[in-house]
């Protein structure tokens, strides 16, 4: 705002300073809240690392109560990780085709409607995805799944000498999969519609056809822009916790197997444990918490550097 | 010399919808001679055998009649529409199972009692107490996060343009999006139900839904008050009205329809949370009016909490609440879109 408000000077300025204290007050607030997230989560997960040490890195197992407590957050890393990366190898190109077709092929109107409907897939809430997921989704993979184990057995990922299917990484990953589409396809299509519309027509008046003007002009110009979508959208994917407890049949193993029934994630472990943990049992799920808080936390400002990196170039240019 | 113009057509042979109609015909005819004569069966397996043989042949067909650079391009133009076939494909299903499955179960009844007394086995049983707790986790949430979030947003945009703070609040306010619905729930836990020892309660399940609330509030309010034309605020300074009535009478009513729409927004994807009440309100199976003090149960909660018995009875309620539970955030959707089309700024 370059206008400077004119006014008298006296008490008609007091209530003009209370109301810009106070909302520069809750912006401030705002500040002190994810320094308190931060402060409190470590001051409740210190004992747990005291009791762990390293361990809690290296740990698999989960037994923060026994009377010889050992616990650690290596399985559980190790499956957040694998199903988020997994999810999105799933959902990435299915969210840039949409984003795509919405923005630069559909007629407007439809392309309207077919935003509001992908943005309805995140309007379900992940519980009713986690149920949809174990009782339609995980019965209708199996076969597919044990298709992969019998005929892509060579791939490490697919090696799955059990022979045993169902409720695996795999499954989890397609939900999970279809929960950050929604996001990563509406950022993707806020990306796409920053270009330049003379940059389109640019190419089409050349004697480009549409797809040649999406490759050589929309592409070029967002691919920071989708990089920073598709980094948001693993944030959302590292987070996820209902639908991945109630999909996975959990346990605590490291293996690149993604067909095995089991495996866990952060998330999923803290809603699963939680209800039955004693005081130890809860502060080391604080731990975890704060492992993935961590996680997250480097994922999205790092999300947000490219992103705003792009529209300052574009800003400059 | 008429004629040699007339001669030389302007544009390339071009495949029109009746080519693509008898491809697709061909494609489908031809996937049904292969599944009655081989081993090849279901429906899934039929529609992407279909398919498949459709992109192939349009692409061959294309090539031939219109060259390769259009080929590519249907083909790609092909691959995209499907992409968001692909995506939506999901969202029917999800829809369709849940109303199927949850309308065998629903009753009123269902809708109007707890859980008190019900055992394992019973088919008994309701959501009526869940219905009240969410309402009020909800209320308090919303009344805790809009307010602020509103605020925040008028300082970033009218006091704060250019400064410092404003540049790292909208930063945080970035990250805290990110932040997952669990760790707000642990945060909430570890300083209201330990170090405070305040205890479970629906308060705190509120004040964790709170924080999911403020970024996408104060984010959706900054950017309809950008909207608002700063025409609009010099005219009020012309007329010699102090900033703050400026803000509170001019800038906010043109931006309301907007915050509303964003507020909606937020209200609907926090109602659905289900993750930060397991750490804060825990669950509690009879009916509480009292959201201050000890444990509440919430729809989102309960449905998992059902999902996780092993009884027929339990997976029913489950689907029971999960259509509640969906066609309440849905309402609250449809009624944000509604609260944007009556937004003038956006229209403009």
């Amino acid at each position: 705002m370059a206008t400077v408000a004119l006014q008298r000077r006296g008490r008609r300025r007091r209530p003009d300073a209370v109301f810009r204290n106070v909302s520069g007050g809750t912006a401030v607030l705002v500040l002190a809240l994810v320094v308190a997230i931060a402060v409190f989560l470590v001051a409740k997960a210190l004992p747990a690392f005291r009791t762990a040490g390293v361990g809690f890195f290296m740990e698999r197992s989960w037994f923060p109560d026994a009377s010889t407590p050992a616990f650690g957050v290596a399985a559980l890393v190790w499956g957040t990780v694998m199903s988020s990366v997994l999810a999105l190898a799933i959902a990435v190109p299915v969210a840039i085709g949409s984003a795509l077709f919405v923005t630069e092929l559909a007629p407007r109107r439809v392309g309207t409607w077919l935003g509001y409907a992908l943005d309805l897939l995140a309007a379900v809430p992940s519980v009713v995805y986690g149920l949809w997921g174990v009782y339609f989704l995980v019965p209708r993979m199996i076969p597919m799944q044990r298709w992969l184990g019998t005929h892509l057995d060579v791939v490490p990922l697919f090696h799955n000498p059990d022979a045993l299917y169902g409720r695996s990484i795999f499954a989890a990953s397609v939900v999970l999969a279809i929960m950050i589409l929604p996001i990563t396809a509406a950022i993707l299509r806020e990306v796409f519609q920053q270009v330049p519309t003379a940059d389109r027509e640019a190419a089409l008046a050349l004697g480009a056809t549409r797809w040649e003007s999406i490759r050589m002009a929309v592409l070029p110009f967002s691919r920071s822009g989708v990089v920073g979508a598709v980094m948001l959208g693993l944030g959302r994917a590292l987070g996820e916790t209902i639908a991945i407890a109630l999909v996975l049949a959990a346990s605590y193993d490291v293996t690149l197997n993604v067909l095995k029934p089991g495996g866990n994630t952060i998330a999923a472990n803290i809603a699963l444990k939680f209800g039955e943990s004693g005081a130890l049992g809860r502060e080391a799920l604080i731990a975890s918490g704060l492992v993935l808080f961590a996680i997250t936390l480097v994922v999205n400002v790092a999300a947000r550097g490219v992103v705003a990196r792009s529209s300052r170039r574009r800003a400059g240019a | 010399m008429t004629a040699l113009v007339a001669r030389a057509p302007l544009r390339r042979p071009g495949l029109t919808r009746m080519h693509l109609a008898a491809i697709a015909a061909a494609s489908v005819a031809a996937t049904l001679a292969l599944f009655a004569l081989t081993p090849f069966a279901g429906r899934a397996g039929f529609v992407v055998t279909a398919f498949g043989m459709f992109v192939v042949a349009q692409t061959w067909a294309s090539v031939v009649v219109e060259g390769h650079r259009h080929a590519v391009d249907r083909l790609a133009t092909t691959l995209l529409a499907s992409a968001v076939g692909v995506a939506l494909l999901p969202l029917v299903a999800v829809l369709a199972f849940t109303v199927a499955k949850g309308a065998s179960a629903i009753s009123l009844d269902f809708l109007t009692h707890s859980m008190k007394g019900v055992g394992p086995l019973d088919t008994n049983g309701g959501v009526y107490h869940a219905i009240v707790g969410t309402l009020q986790q909800v209320a308090i949430a919303a009344a805790i996060a809009i307010p602020l979030g509103v605020l925040t947003a008028i300082h970033l945009v009218e006091y704060g343009r250019g400064r410092r703070l404003a540049t790292v609040v909208r930063f945080v306010v970035d990250v805290m999006t990110g932040i997952p619905s669990i760790v707000a729930g642990l945060f909430v836990f570890a300083f209201w139900v330990l170090a405070l020892r305040k205890g479970f309660s629906g308060l705190a399940a509120a004040l964790s839904l709170s924080i999911l609330m403020l970024p996408v509030v104060v984010r959706s309010c900054e950017e309809m008050l950008k909207l608002v034309p700063d025409s609009l605020r010099e005219a009020s300074y012309a007329l010699g009205v102090p900033r703050w009535r400026t803000i509170v009478s001019v800038v906010l009513p043109a931006a309301s329809s907007g915050i509303t729409t964003g507020v909606m927004l937020a209200v609907a994807r926090v109602t659905g949370e289900t993750a930060p009440l397991l750490l804060t309100t825990f669950g509690f199976d009879a009916i509480k009016n009292d959201p201050f003090h000890g444990p509440q149960s919430a729809i989102p909660l309960y449905v998992f909490d059902q999902a996780q018995r092993p009884s027929d009875a339990a997976a029913a309620r489950a689907w029971a609440a999960a259509l509640t539970l969906i066609v309440i955030v849905l309402a609250l959707y449809a009624a944000a879109r509604l609260a944007t089309r009556r937004n003038r700024l956006v229209r403009s």
